[in-house]
């Protein structure tokens, strides 16, 4: 028959050598093998405590943004409801009243929105679809697992981020110098 | 001997006893993070710092539960196979010599359960009848699993045994004596360059080491529980505390087997420079203070080469597969055995030149 390769290697049936049939010097090969692991580091996290870091274009859990004001960017447009490949967003619009110019960037704003979490296949369409850079995926937070079904569909008082600038999500802000450094060389790297 | 000394001596036995106890129960742990450690996993860490009580927690999980009778099984049977397999294992620690003497006053304390001269062929017969509880359990269970593992236990074991016994006569060629105790003390004597068994019985400490895994059932010998071919082998049908009587009686017996292997190749509560550090410190604290610290650390000493070689039977058992059940016989009877008559007669030649002694 014709080699489909030049890889198949001719093995010979040999008898073993003395050594060979003592067994011993294969045992002491394998342990020393085996002891070499014993003081090698160990693959695995300890995960509650430690976590892997997230890479800089990770797309978790997605956040609401506010303006440099403290106000919601999101103006109800339904973009991202249309660009969601999952259909898992929803929103009802409404306009903004006199005295809550404070609250709402623009004249019209959501609602009600929500993401269902168990649709939500994390692509990051809703995110390049939207207009007034609103809605982002958190690249340092993942939707936590739930008992019930309902407690994943997040409302606007799980989306939106808080008012005070030290609690909001860092996505969305510049990368800083090392995490750019990461993502160039990551993205000229060829598929 | 004096009531006192009987006394002592029952404390000493029932430290040896809690002392095997406790060093079967953290072999669980020890081979569950050495197991993970050779595998570069880190093992289990939850169970308090650095997951130090979870034999404790195994504990609670075997006792509670559910006690599972098979069908058709001989109930006394089923429960005394485990007993006895526990039995066996925790009396062979009784004459193992782990420190020299402990001198108060006049109480002269020595660190061993019992002292027979008999000693080593104490141990062969009750690690022998060790078996029995395989047999026992593996036959009441009612199932055929069972059964030919507890078959395999005992034609395994009696064919080791063999080897394991003709290794020791060399052994026992040299120091003329049973007594754990007298061999022990036979491996070091003061003001003279001398050497340890092992030195002079290499081929020896080989194939007791061999059988010593053979008889303790371990890797690369654990054929009775064989999971890829005879489900659990014997104790297949146990559950609860049953199943963990025979787990636990497995890691008394690789203490034991660790135990015996320290005393006969490897000087037992010996150390090096004993005497010169005796003598030294007799200087200072008088000759009573300095035997006891030397003996104290001669306890030391002896659980050391004990929990290497607990490790040692850990390392091997997660680095090499199992043998092939020809395999092992055909080691057993064809190499080990003619192994051991040419290591009686190499002794005997060695003695009668006057190589060794």
């Amino acid at each position: 028959m014709q080699p489909l390769s030049n890889r198949a290697k001719k093995l010979e049936k040999k008898p073993m050598t003395l050594a060979e049939r003592a067994y011993l010097p294969a045992i002491f090969q394998g342990l020393s093998i085996t002891l070499r692991h014993f003081f090698s580091k160990k693959a695995t996290i300890r995960y509650p405590e430690e976590t892997r870091p997230f890479s800089p274009v990770f797309r978790g859990l997605h956040v609401l943004k506010r303006d440099e004001q403290g106000r919601e960017r999101c103006t109800a447009c339904g973009l991202c409801a249309v660009a969601c490949p999952a259909e898992a967003i929803t929103m009802v619009a409404g306009e903004r009243k006199k005295g809550e110019e404070g609250l709402y960037r623009e004249e019209k704003y959501a609602v009600s929105y929500e993401i269902n979490m168990l649709r939500c296949i994390f692509c990051g369409l809703c995110e390049e679809a939207c207009p007034k850079a609103a809605v982002y995926l958190q690249a340092d937070k993942m939707a936590p697992p739930r008992f019930e079904r309902d407690e994943f569909i997040y409302g606007k008082d799980r989306l939106v981020e808080p008012v005070a600038p030290d609690a909001r999500s860092k996505r969305g802000i510049q990368l800083t110098p090392e995490q750019a450094q990461v993502l160039s060389t990551k993205l000229a790297q060829p598929a | 001997m004096e009531l006192p000394v009987l006394g002592w001596q029952a404390l000493v036995i029932l430290v040896v006893f809690g002392i095997s106890l406790l060093i079967a129960t953290y072999s669980t742990y020890a081979e569950r993070v050495i197991a993970a450690f050779l595998q570069d996993r880190v093992g289990p860490d939850r169970a308090g710092p650095f997951g130090i009580l979870q034999p404790l927690a195994d504990a609670v999980k075997l006792f509670t539960k559910e006690e599972f009778f098979p069908a058709g099984a001989n109930r006394a049977l089923f429960v005394f196979g485990p007993c006895l397999a526990m039995v066996t294992a925790l009396m062979a620690s009784a004459v193992i010599p782990f420190g020299n003497y402990l001198q108060f006053g006049t109480t002269i304390i020595h660190l061993q359960g019992i002292e027979v001269n008999i000693g080593m062929l104490y141990v062969f017969g009750v690690v022998s009848l060790g078996v029995y509880g395989i047999m026992i359990g593996g036959w009441a269970s009612n199932n055929k699993f069972s059964l030919l593992g507890a078959i395999r236990a005992a034609s395994q074991n009696i064919s080791y045994e063999l080897a394991m016994g003709m290794a020791l006569i060399a052994v026992l060629m040299m120091s003329g004596t049973l007594s754990l105790r007298e061999i022990t003390l036979q491996q070091s004597v003061p003001g003279e360059w001398h050497f340890w068994n092992i030195v002079k019985q290499p081929i020896g400490f080989i194939i007791f080491i061999v059988c010593a895994f053979a008889e303790t059932n371990r890797t690369p010998f654990d054929l009775p529980e064989c999971e890829t071919e005879l489900v659990g082998g014997y104790h297949t049908e146990y559950s609860s505390m049953k199943m963990g009587l025979y787990l636990f009686a497995e890691y008394i017996n690789v203490f034991v087997a660790s135990a015996v292997m320290s005393v006969l190749y490897f000087g037992g509560f010996n150390f090096p420079f004993q005497y010169e550090l005796r003598d030294f410190l007799a200087q200072s604290q008088g000759a009573v203070t300095a035997q006891n610290i030397i003996t104290i650390l001669g306890v030391v000493a002896v659980f050391i080469k004990i929990f290497s070689f607990i490790f040692f039977f850990m390392w091997v058992r997660w680095t090499l597969p199992r043998f092939r059940y020809d395999q092992l016989m055909r080691l057993g009877w064809t190499i080990l055995i003619p192994l051991a008559i040419f290591n009686i007669i190499l002794t005997g030649g060695l003695i009668l030149f006057g190589v060794i002694q």
